[in-house]
């Protein structure tokens, strides 16, 4: 009997611990969004965060995007063409990368890249007391350190999601046209005719707003409630990536639902 | 021993009256009383985990006391809303243990951090500032190191010239001696106390290195279990004959504070292990 009771105990511990820890994100990310007055009117502090999580995470998601749109490519050819519909090949590569794969693929590797060094970075300047300091110093480290984080990673990630788009395509382009000979105005006049700018491209861009919301917020929280030790920051990063990936691919699922009614 | 009754205006910066404060179930403080008067330099001495970090926090209002008041010109810090809290913070300066400099910015831009934030100064006056608080502190050379190029005595100098950038009225110091080398160390007590008096500030020194605090300290509490168990001015101190004190000022192992963590007695300790 007591084996069970202590399993149920322990179960309802962590349900509770997770609500507790869920109601303190809610509350640090409204608390953030409330002092970034300062932050917004200081525009050059956001900038420099977009150069170190947006520009610095360039590189790794331009060359995924290739891969994946030659994959694409690949892939979409090898099926496309049983039904005799090679052509369709460009907009199959365009569709799945603007709806789908640029944004959620994006918010991955975003995670990755960018939210495992904001956590890792707001972890260990809270265990070296800067964040303190900040507070002895009269500035609201929220102010100061969260928000323009924030607002870099929600600014940085539709851009991010477009490139890779772009790239993505470009991708599916080599492969399709330059190596198996698809004909290049079918390619380009069939994706044209058929990605729609509301229904698209619109709702592309929301996701990776979305996901960028949620990305940084995950990343920052996870950041500031780490405790101030090697091991707790350490941790600290492994939750962002992984209570990210999860938030982004769950809210992927819903807004699709929305988007598709 | 100082008078608990207080008035509003008084001669002292900072009045701790009957404070308790509690992290979690663990009583940290139970009825603290202390005064720091304007001008002086007052030590904080105590074995480690005896809460004197905690004293400097509740002081600077990131905590709040469970039972007492900390006030600071007259105004009591936890009852103050963060505007006029962050305002009660701009007269203070705060030394952490180990510097807590801005790792991403270069020496001569942490101490322009306080003065970029809070004021509207032009570039070339704060350029000058900088260059006085570093020099101060002799560091005008090194204001493009990053604090990854500074050894342990020069961070915390450059942290000290952080915590002075806007003329503080209060400077906190938060074990200041740990971990530095006898030339160091000679060169941070000689600034705290020149620093104190050239600022007319007052300070207050959280620590337990006796020799090197009694020399150039005014005044010093002595903290254990949460109270304050002696207080007095080095000279009375050191002639002390309270168990406590005379084992804290001359190091010896074991006495009030014993050398052993609580435990059965040895010897049946011992015969139990050999019958299992």
């Amino acid at each position: 009997m007591a084996p069970v009771l202590k399993t149920l105990e322990n179960i309802g511990h962590k349900v509770i611990d997770g609500i507790l820890r869920l109601g303190y994100g809610a509350r640090f990310f409204i608390y953030s969004l409330r002092v970034s007055g300062e932050s917004l009117r200081r525009f050059p502090l956001v900038i420099r965060e977009i150069y170190f999580t947006g520009v610095m995470s360039l590189i790794i998601i331009l060359v995924s995007a290739l891969f994946v749109g030659m994959v694409l490519g690949l892939q979409g050819y090898n099926t496309l063409q049983r039904y005799g519909s090679s052509e369709a090949v460009g907009v199959l590569v365009a569709l799945a990368l603007v709806r789908e794969l640029g944004p959620v693929v994006t918010a991955l590797l975003f995670a990755g890249r960018a939210g495992t060094a904001i956590t890792a970075e707001i972890g260990l300047m809270k265990a070296t007391e800067q964040l303190s300091a900040m507070e002895m110093m009269a500035i609201n480290p929220i102010a100061r350190v969260v928000a323009p984080r924030f607002w870099a990673g929600v600014i940085s990630m539709p851009i991010l999601a477009a490139l890779f788009s772009l790239v993505g395509v470009f991708g599916g382009y080599l492969v399709a046209v330059q190596l198996i000979g698809v004909d290049s105005g079918a390619f380009w006049s069939q994706m044209q005719s058929n990605v729609d700018f509301r229904d698209d491209i619109v709702n592309g861009v929301i996701k990776s707003l979305v996901f960028g919301v949620a990305c940084t917020s995950i990343a920052l929280f996870e950041g500031y409630d780490a405790p101030p030790t090697a091991e707790g920051v350490s941790r600290a990063t492994t939750r962002t990536v992984v209570n990210s990936s999860l938030t982004v691919l769950a809210l992927d699922f819903m807004l699709t639902a929305f988007m598709l009614h | 021993m100082n008078p608990v009754t207080s008035t509003p205006v008084s001669d002292n910066i900072v009045e701790i009256d009957n404070l308790s404060f509690s992290y979690g179930n663990r009583l940290l403080h139970k009825g603290i009383n202390m005064r720091f008067p304007r001008g002086k330099v007052v030590a904080i001495m105590g074995g480690s985990g005896s809460g004197k970090t905690t004293l400097l926090r509740l002081i600077g209002g990131q905590l709040k006391p469970s039972i007492g008041e900390v006030r600071v010109e007259g105004k009591v810090v936890h009852e103050q809303d963060d505007t006029a809290l962050y305002l009660l913070r701009r007269k203070m300066g705060m030394l952490f243990q180990f510097g807590a400099l801005f790792t991403d910015l270069s020496v001569f831009e942490n101490v322009a951090f306080p003065m970029r934030e809070h004021t509207d100064l032009p570039e070339s006056i704060i350029r000058d500032l900088v260059l006085l608080k570093l020099n101060a502190v002799g560091l005008r050379g090194a204001r493009d190191l990053m604090p990854s190029e500074l050894s342990g005595g020069m961070s915390r100098r450059v942290a000290l010239a952080r915590a002075v950038a806007l003329d503080p009225q209060i400077i906190m110091y938060d074990e200041p001696f740990a971990g530095l080398d006898p030339i160091s160390l000679g060169v941070i007590v000689n600034l705290i106390r020149r620093l104190n008096d050239a600022l007319g500030a007052t300070s207050i020194v959280v620590t337990h290195d006796v020799h090197e605090t009694f020399a150039f300290v005014d005044y010093v509490y002595f903290v254990s279990n949460g109270q304050v168990v002696a207080e007095g001015t080095p000279a009375e101190l050191r002639e002390s004959a309270m168990p406590f004190v005379h084992q804290f000022v001359h190091g010896e192992a074991d006495g009030p504070v014993p050398f052993h963590y609580p435990a059965p007695d040895y010897q049946q300790d011992m015969l139990r292990g050999t019958s299992t």
